[in-house]
């Protein structure tokens, strides 16, 4: 295989991921719908009663509309994640898992660019979020929008990337499409509100030291603070590292997860659960 | 079949297919936890051939797929295609199947040329011969009208035909079909077998089909009959019949099976 096949391969992934997103008008619209409604909602009733004293990248007393921007980001990409490895469980019993395994390519790529291709189109909802927020008057400050904006990209991608490849390592553990319920109750709410996406930690410290550990390392809470920065045109190196950290660690996993010879599929017979005929 | 690696990659040019077989295999073992799907199974297909891989529900047909397309491959024996041991050289053994799975692998949401396309791209064709592979091989089923067509206004007949056409953009030697008949209206079913025979006939093709109907058995075919992960037999389909002194394939499956027809 040569690297123009290699790059076909990648785009085909792509313009497929691409697609569906956007023949399925419902999702793009709750993938949308959902974090504008902890904005215009929940922000505002909470504005009120929490105040956020100045830590960094904030130089000021900033509304709580805008310390929970980035974890509303955050939150469009970690559904985002979670969505693509139910669609991964859904092709798998489907069968379209198995067009994409049946490719000549290494499987290491085919996953790898699945989780890219995915992480693409959660970028977009995310653009499209901040442009309606933009509206809102919650824009990145002094060194003008623009900044922030393309300084958000990179961190965008390595987060998505790293949430994405949580969902993927767990498409390899799931069984059926059911558990997916599971995933809501189980992965998504104890991760996003044990981080720091609704509140700053201190504030956590208070209450709960063992819950302000937990939160502090929660893989989430790295993601936010990494976009959180970045909106500000600024590098949180600490954040960086983990979340490269954490990337690796569940692709890695992900990828033994569907080892043709060693993974989860191996052992269990793979898509769709037992072997009929 | 026990050449070496070396061997293989210089006798798998077109001149050598007639004598190398298709698909070789040999010995294949594979357990899931205590239970054996597939116990020392071994058998080969030439090149040109058509041969139906008879066996009912749970005789592991679709283990037997999934080894082959290297979904899994923790297994014992070894699986050659054209010469190419699946687990080895995947790639080479991958790039020269295409598969037709039990289960429908195309997007309903997505348009036909779209799911051609994607396939396509899975095995690195460029968009100017995807075009000219989807001119051709879906022309071949009757379907270029509806290139632009959701897949879901399909029939579950047309459906397949296209996956068939899928399966054959990259220009496969071997074509694995996984009871390509569910779920197909009776009138569809006769249609697609004859596509297939075709292929095998005029392109060479060699075809594994894997069926539980004996109906779809036809004279001048191949057969392997897999029951409880073991090959019972294995032939033409007159000798299979002679071999267990039956009149007809049928019978000889009965017989051989301990089952009832169906």
């Amino acid at each position: 295989m040569t690297l123009v096949q290699y790059a076909r391969c990648f785009n085909g992934i792509f313009v497929r991921e691409m697609l569906r997103f956007l023949n399925q008008y419902g999702r793009f619209f709750s993938a949308l719908v959902r974090p504008l409604v902890w904005l215009f909602i929940f922000a505002m009733g909470f504005r009120g009663i929490l105040g956020v004293s100045i830590i960094p990248p904030y130089q000021t007393y900033i509304p709580y509309e805008v310390y929970i921007t980035p974890g509303l980001i955050g939150m469009i990409q970690l559904f985002n994640g979670m969505q693509s490895s139910l669609s991964m469980v859904y092709d798998r019993e489907m069968g379209s898992m198995r067009t994409l395994m049946v490719s000549p390519m290494p499987r290491w790529y085919l996953l790898t660019s699945k989780l890219l291709a995915a992480v693409l189109v959660s970028v977009v909802q995310v653009y499209v979020y901040l442009a309606i927020a933009w509206f809102w008057k919650i824009r990145p400050p002094a060194l003008g929008p623009e900044i922030g904006y393309v300084a958000l990209l990179p961190a965008l991608i390595l987060s998505g990337l790293m949430l994405g490849a949580l969902g993927l390592l767990m498409s390899s553990v799931i069984k059926q499409l059911e558990n997916f319920a599971g995933i809501m109750n189980f992965v998504i709410f104890p991760m996003f509100f044990a981080s720091s996406a609704l509140y700053p930690l201190y504030q956590m410290r208070r209450s709960s030291l063992e819950l302000f550990w937990i939160a502090t390392y929660n893989p989430f809470s790295r993601a936010v603070d990494l976009i959180r920065f970045a909106l500000y045109g600024q590098v949180n190196f600490e954040a960086l590292l983990w979340v490269a950290a954490f990337l690796l660690l569940f692709l890695a996993l992900a990828i033994y997860g569907y080892d043709p010879s060693r993974g989860i599929i191996a052992r269990r017979g793979g898509p769709g659960g037992p072997p009929g005929g | 079949m026990s050449t070496t690696t070396t061997e293989s990659t210089a006798s798998a040019g077109a001149a050598a297919n007639a004598t190398i077989p298709a698909l070789a295999v040999e010995g294949l073992s594979h357990s899931f936890g205590s239970r054996k799907a597939l116990d020392g199974v071994s058998f080969s297909i030439a090149a040109g051939s058509f041969t139906a891989l008879l066996g009912p529900n749970g005789a592991g047909k679709t283990t037997l797929f999934s080894l082959v397309t290297r979904l899994y491959n923790n297994r014992v024996g070894s699986i050659r295609v054209f010469g190419f041991e699946v687990r080895r050289q995947p790639s080479e053994a991958l790039s020269r199947i295409g598969a037709i799975f039990q289960q429908r692998t195309l997007d309903l949401d997505l348009t036909v040329a779209d799911n051609l396309h994607y396939h396509a791209a899975l095995h690195g064709m460029s968009r100017r011969e995807t075009r000219e592979r989807i001119e051709i091989e879906l022309g071949r089923t009757g379907l270029l009208d509806r290139l632009k067509d959701k897949v879901r206004s399909l029939s579950g007949g047309q459906m397949r035909r296209v996956e068939i056409a899928a399966a054959l953009l990259h220009r496969p030697r071997l074509l694995l079909l996984d009871e390509p008949t569910v779920g197909v209206d009776i009138g569809s079913r006769r249609p697609i077998l004859e596509h297939i025979h075709r292929l095998c006939r005029e392109d060479g093709l060699g075809a594994l089909w894997a069926t539980h109907l004996i109906d779809e058995v036809v004279p001048g075919d191949d057969v392997v009959v897999l029951h409880q992960g073991h090959v019972l037999a294995h032939g033409g389909v007159d000798d299979v019949a002679r071999a267990a002194g039956t009149a007809s394939i049928g019978d000889a499956f009965t017989k051989l099976t301990g089952l009832g027809k169906r």
